[in-house]
Parts: C-alpha cells; structure tokens; sequence
C-alpha cells in the first residue's frame, strides 16, 4: 500500500446479538482492509462542543446513542444536573496533590472536548472540578471513592494529570445510589506510566454515564481499566489522543451484567503520531433476560500517525437465553504506513466441551461453570497491576458469579 | 473387587441427516486391574464408547446399561460418574482459558475426594507426578491445555490420572500423535496407576504399538458399532501382522484401515 486509503470496517450489522447454542468462542479476525469499504459516518468527523445546547434532543437515533434506552436518561441529557462537588473520600500520600479546582483552571480543557450531550451537560453543569496530580517517579497508588451519591441527578469534573516521568495508579470507585453525568479528563505528560481504573459498583437502580478523555504525551503510557459490575445503566466511553510520538494505550474492560442491567462502553482511540502504539481488550459476561452489554471499539489511524501499532478485540460470554451482547469494531485507516491494525470480536455461550471436560474431572456443574467464568473474566483483573484491588475484584465477581450463575 | 459392566449398549447421535446408530449392541465387562485393549478403525465407535461411558450429552443411549459395581451409571451425571470412580482420558483435551493447571487439579481432587487435600501433601504429590511425567514444574501455572502441544496435552491427562486416582480409566487413543519417547512416559504413568491403585483400564487405540509398552489382558477388535472378535494379547498380534481387512471384509465395510506401526 502507498497511497493514503480511508477504510471503515465494520462486521454485518451492527452487532453479533445472541450466537446460536453450542457454539465455541470462534472469533471473527483481520487485519486492516479485510472488510472493505463501507459507508457510514466516520469517527474522525465527530461534532463535539462544551456547550449543551449545541446539541440536538436526544432522540436514540443518533449513532452515540442508538444502543443505549436513552429513555432512562433523560434526566442526563437533558435535565438540569446538581454541579456541586461529590461527596468523595480519597486517600493521600507522598508523590500526588487532591484538590478541587475552579471552572477557569488551566488544567481544565487539556485533554476533553464532549462529543455527546450528557457530557456537555455535565461538562456545562459542574461547579468545581477534582484535580488529581501525580508528581513523582515512586510509583503512588491514590484511590478516590465515590458512594451514595443520592438519587437526584448531578454533574461531576475530574481531571487526572501525571507529571513528566511520574507513575501512579488511579482509581475511581463507585458504590451505592447514583444517577451522575461526568467528565474525566487524563493528561499523561511526557515519559509518564499512569493507569486509571473507573470501577462501578452501584446499587440496582444506579445510572453512570461517563466521558474519559485521555491526552498522551510523548513516550508515555497510559493503562485504562473500566470495571462494570453494578447500576441499572452504566456507560462509559474512553476516548484516548495519541497526539505525540511514542504514546502508548491499553485499554482494558471487564462487565458482568446480569438481568435488566445495561452496560456499555463506547471506546475511541484517535492515532495521531507516528510510532504510537494501541491495545484494546474488554471482555464480558452476561447472565439473565434483558442483560445487555454493548461495546463500540472505533479505532482511528490519522495520516499523521505512520508506524501505528494497534490492536483491539472484545469477547462477550452468554450465559443465558435472553441476554444480548453487542460488539461493534470499527477501523478507520488513512495511512498505508502502519505497522500492523486489527481487530476481533467473539460473542458465544459457554463452550459445553468445557463444562464436560471440567465435569468428567468430578467437578459440580455450577462449580464448572464458575471456574469458566471466573478464567474467562481474570485475564482482565489479572492487569490492573494492583494486587490489592486486584483482589478485592476476584472477590467481586466470585459474588456475581455466586449469585448469578447458581440460580441461573 | 470393582467391576464395569457394559451390557447391549446401543448408542445413537443427531446428525444433520437424521438419527444416526452408532454403537449396535456392545458388551463388555472390565474388572479391577485388567487391561482391555479395544483396538479398531476410524469410525468404528470407539470414542462413541468412551463419551458414552463418561456421560457426554451428545451421544444418546437408546439402549442397554452400564453398571459400577451394581451401580447405574447411566441414571448419573457426569461429574458424579467421575466422582463414582471413572476417569477418562480424552482423545482431544479441552483448553480452558483462565484456569490455571494446580487450581484446577485441586478443584477436581477437592471434588473427587469430598474434601480439600491436605496442603502439604497435596503439593509435593503433584510435584512428583510431574516429574514422573517429565513435566516441566511452569505447567502447574499455566492454563489448562491452552498452548500445550499434542504430547503435553496428553501427559496432562494421565498427571490426572494418577492424581484423581479413578477406579477404571477410560484412555481414548492417549497414543495417537505421540513420540515413542512420550509414548514410553505416558505408558509408564498407566502402568504406575495400574500398580498403586488397582486400577481397570479400557484402553483405546486405533495402533498396536502401544502395547508394547502396556501389556492387555485382552483385545476387543471394535468394528461397525460391535466388538467383532475377542481374545488375548496375541491377537493384537494378528492385527498387526492382518490389519483390519477381514474384519471390514466380514461385516462388509470397505474402507480398510491398516493399524500398523504408525
Ligand atoms: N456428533 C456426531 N455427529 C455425527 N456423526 C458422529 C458424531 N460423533 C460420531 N459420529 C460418527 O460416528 C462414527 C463413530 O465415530 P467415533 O466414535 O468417533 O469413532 P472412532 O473413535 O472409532 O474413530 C463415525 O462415523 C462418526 O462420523
Ligand atoms: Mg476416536
């Protein structure tokens, strides 16, 4: 290839809903081109504004919205949002600085402009904003928890800077009631190793609807972990610049939705410098009528980013009738110059060979199962590079899987 | 003593062209410490027997029994069969993601025995039948079969073997595809079962060299769903020197497949 090309890839339809029964976790792959042309809006011409009122109503037909029961979200996307500063706990320590910052901070705006309307309602309602910087070289850990955030629906700002050559690892929790719109932008300065892990485990009836914007700097690396494993809809949509030479992303998820929970997660990683270097890995259960996951993996390769190196791939697992995943790959290349471009996504029941392997070593059914499950889940876990809340999520999810698959 | 008793086993799967007969009536009695050989062609039904005897859904008993020691082993599930006593080794091991080799072996022992095993014990017995099997001590972390060649895949199955300790083995051509020097190791660890727990083995094969490494007690040459002809170890010695031809001659089938040394 030495001409420029412009390809949008997309597999039939808009998503692998339900896989027939018994089938293996086959997966679908190729590399950029395999695919052909296909006409639809390209993620590069993406409106985004501050303002909310640049928006249209949302009506579920917009290419952003069109997965999720946009009904449920009018008080987001349209309502009026409570800005005040949540109500967090956040732990301290050497090497990082917490504080909540005015509307007009510099800091504010670096890595994030919204591309849809709850973000620019949030982003249009938020009082203050939490900035949380990481100075030093010493690897930190700071954990910001967010619980009970009431039932009324409310704004929040975060903004995550990691200095020149700092490494830390950030993690947002949430717990108990929410119904929250927010923001969070992540600026990697040069040289910086940061990882972000959002971890939602809201109560029953919860909605979570959150932008990430991340802004990498030369030879930096950013590690992004979104854990979905409570609230009724939880959307969270990463969206990572790879605006200098050298970035590199990992973009990991892990969700367990189970009857009427709506998860999804829209990603977005915008190749914008040479040599940079993405990978994407979400990976999800679903158990129960009306479970549904969605997962939109659009990577984009600008002209200006020869040598890109990216990777992305989801795998959804069903364990019941009536649960529906849908995995939505799109690849947009506009340089031939590229070190290699890819993706696959698989969703499929439990493989019964492996349940009949696992039973005929005497091991229970649901116990098969939960060990499936459980290995299919861990590869994620298994890269938060936080031992601690690495297990606290195998715990997590050792009681989803307790629950759920026992009284499938 | 145990015994495993197959009476007029009669055996049928769903196919795309309809129900289609596999196994037409196969009888066959196993006792503690014996070695059954059942030697046949590709597409004889042999694996047909070993799933059907482990309990997987696809194949369906349209009838006939199967008893261990007086036990209806078709009225149980598959995980209580094993806990019953049965073990079978398959001819093409499931990888399963995520699940590390020493955590699965506990949970099946855990499940096997009804209770956890001691710790201690319980690591320096996996260890040493590692070893046995000349398998390298890394295998214990990595997942089960997941990048494991043919021949890795294989000694994993017989490392369970002889950790689970079954009253009767069923091994699914456990030889197909191994190197004589596997083929020597993987011997070994059922000859080692055989000698510490008294164990029954129907052993599967579509080649006779095996036998040279696991002396049967008898040969049941498997044809067309049936056992054609029984006997002793010298008649795995006529099939070596005949191949299958009469047999297929006789219950007019023409696809003949040699089982000589592979
Ligand atoms: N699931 C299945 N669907 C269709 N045919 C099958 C299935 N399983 C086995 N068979 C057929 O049954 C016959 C016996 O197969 P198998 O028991 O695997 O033989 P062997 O192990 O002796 O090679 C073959 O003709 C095979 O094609
Ligand atoms: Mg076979």
């Amino acid at each position: 290839m030495s001409a420029p090309v412009t390809l949008v890839t997309s597999p039939a339809g808009s998503g692998i809903p339900n896989s027939p029964d018994h089938s293996r976790l086959g997966s679908k792959q190729h590399s950029d081109g395999g695919w052909g042309l296909v006409p639809v809006q390209v993620r590069s011409a993406r409106f985004s504004s501050f303002e909310i009122d640049d928006f249209e109503a949302v009506t579920g037909q917009e290419l952003e919205w069109k997965h999720s029961p946009v009904a449920k979200l009018t008080p987001l996307t349209g309502g009026e949002l409570d800005g005040s500063p949540l109500p967090i706990e956040a732990s301290n320590a050497a090497g990082l600085r917490i504080e909540w910052i005015d509307r007009d901070d510099q800091r504010i705006g670096r890595a994030g402009k919204p591309e849809e309307r709850a973000s620019a309602n949030a982003w249009s309602s938020f009082q203050k904003a939490l900035a949380i910087t990481i100075t030093g070289e010493e690897p930190v850990e700071v954990v910001v928890n967010r619980t009970a955030l009431g039932t009324a629906p409310r704004a929040a700002h975060t903004v995550i800077v990691a200095e020149h050559h700092s490494r830390g690892i950030v993690v947002l929790q949430g717990s108990g009631e929410a119904l929250l719109s927010e923001n969070v932008e992540i600026v990697l300065e040069e040289g910086a190793e940061l990882t972000v892990v959002t971890v939602q485990e809201w109560d029953d009836d919860a909605i979570h609807l959150a932008s990430h914007f991340a802004e990498i700097g030369r030879d930096a690396r950013l590690r992004h972990v979104v854990v979905s494993l409570g609230g009724s809809v939880v959307r969270i949509n990463p969206s990572t610049h790879l605006s200098s030479e050298g970035g590199d992303v990992e973009l990991f998820g892990l969700y367990f939705a189970d009857t009427g929970q709506h998860l999804e997660q829209q990603i977005f990683v915008n190749h914008d410098a040479p040599n940079t270097k993405s990978r994407v890995n979400y990976k999800g259960a679903l158990q129960g009528v009306g479970a549904h996951t969605v997962w939109v993996g659009d990577v984009l390769i600008r002209p200006t980013a020869a040598g890109t190196d990216s990777y992305e791939q989801n795998r959804n697992l069903l364990l019941t009738d009536g649960a529906r995943a849908d995995s939505v790959p799109n690849l947009e290349i506009e340089t031939g110059d590229i070190a290699g471009a890819g993706h696959a996504s698989a969703s499929g029941r439990f493989d019964d060979e492996q349940l009949f392997y696992l039973q005929a070593r005497g091991i229970s059914e649901d116990d098969a199962r939960r060990l499936v499950v459980r290995g299919f889940l861990s590869e994620i876990v298994q890269k938060i590079g936080s031992p601690a809340l690495e297990a606290r999520l195998q715990e997590a999810i050792e009681a989803e899987l307790l629950v759920d698959v026992a009284s499938r | 003593m145990s015994v495993l008793e197959v009476k007029d086993l009669r055996v049928s799967v769903e196919t795309e062209q309809g129900t289609k007969e596999i196994l037409k009536g196969v009888d066959l009695v196993v006792n503690e410490g014996e070695i059954h050989a059942i030697m046949g062609p590709n597409g004889s039904g042999k694996s047909t027997l070993a799933y059907t005897i482990a309990g997987h859904p696809k194949y369906h008993v349209e009838g006939g029994t199967i008893t261990l020691d007086g036990e209806n082993v078709l009225a149980m599930t598959v995980d209580a069969r094993a806990r019953a006593g049965l073990f079978l080794a398959m001819q093409y091991p499931v990888e399963i993601p995520g699940v590390a080799v020493t955590n699965f072996l506990r949970t099946a022992k855990t499940a096997i025995d009804g209770v956890q095993p001691s710790i201690r014990t319980w690591s320096k017995e996996v260890t040493e039948a590692m070893k046995n099997l000349r398998m390298d001590p890394s295998f214990k972390d990595r997942n089960v079969n997941e990048g494991f060649s043919g021949g890795e895949k294989k000694r994993n199955e017989i490392l369970q073997l002889e950790l689970l300790k079954p009253k009767f083995a069923i091994l699914d051509e456990t030889d197909s595809g191994l190197d004589v020097d596997a083929l020597k190791i993987v011997s070994e660890g059922v000859n080692r079962a055989k000698a510490n727990t008294g164990l029954g083995v129907l052993l599967i094969t579509h080649y006779t060299r095996i036998l040279r490494y696991i002396t049967p007690d008898f040969v049941h040459v498997f044809v067309d769903g049936r056992i054609a002809e029984q006997g002793g170890p010298e008649l795995a010695d006529r099939l070596e020197n005949e191949g299958y031809d009469r047999f297929l001659t006789e219950s007019g089938l023409a696809d003949a497949t040699s089982p000589s040394q592979a």
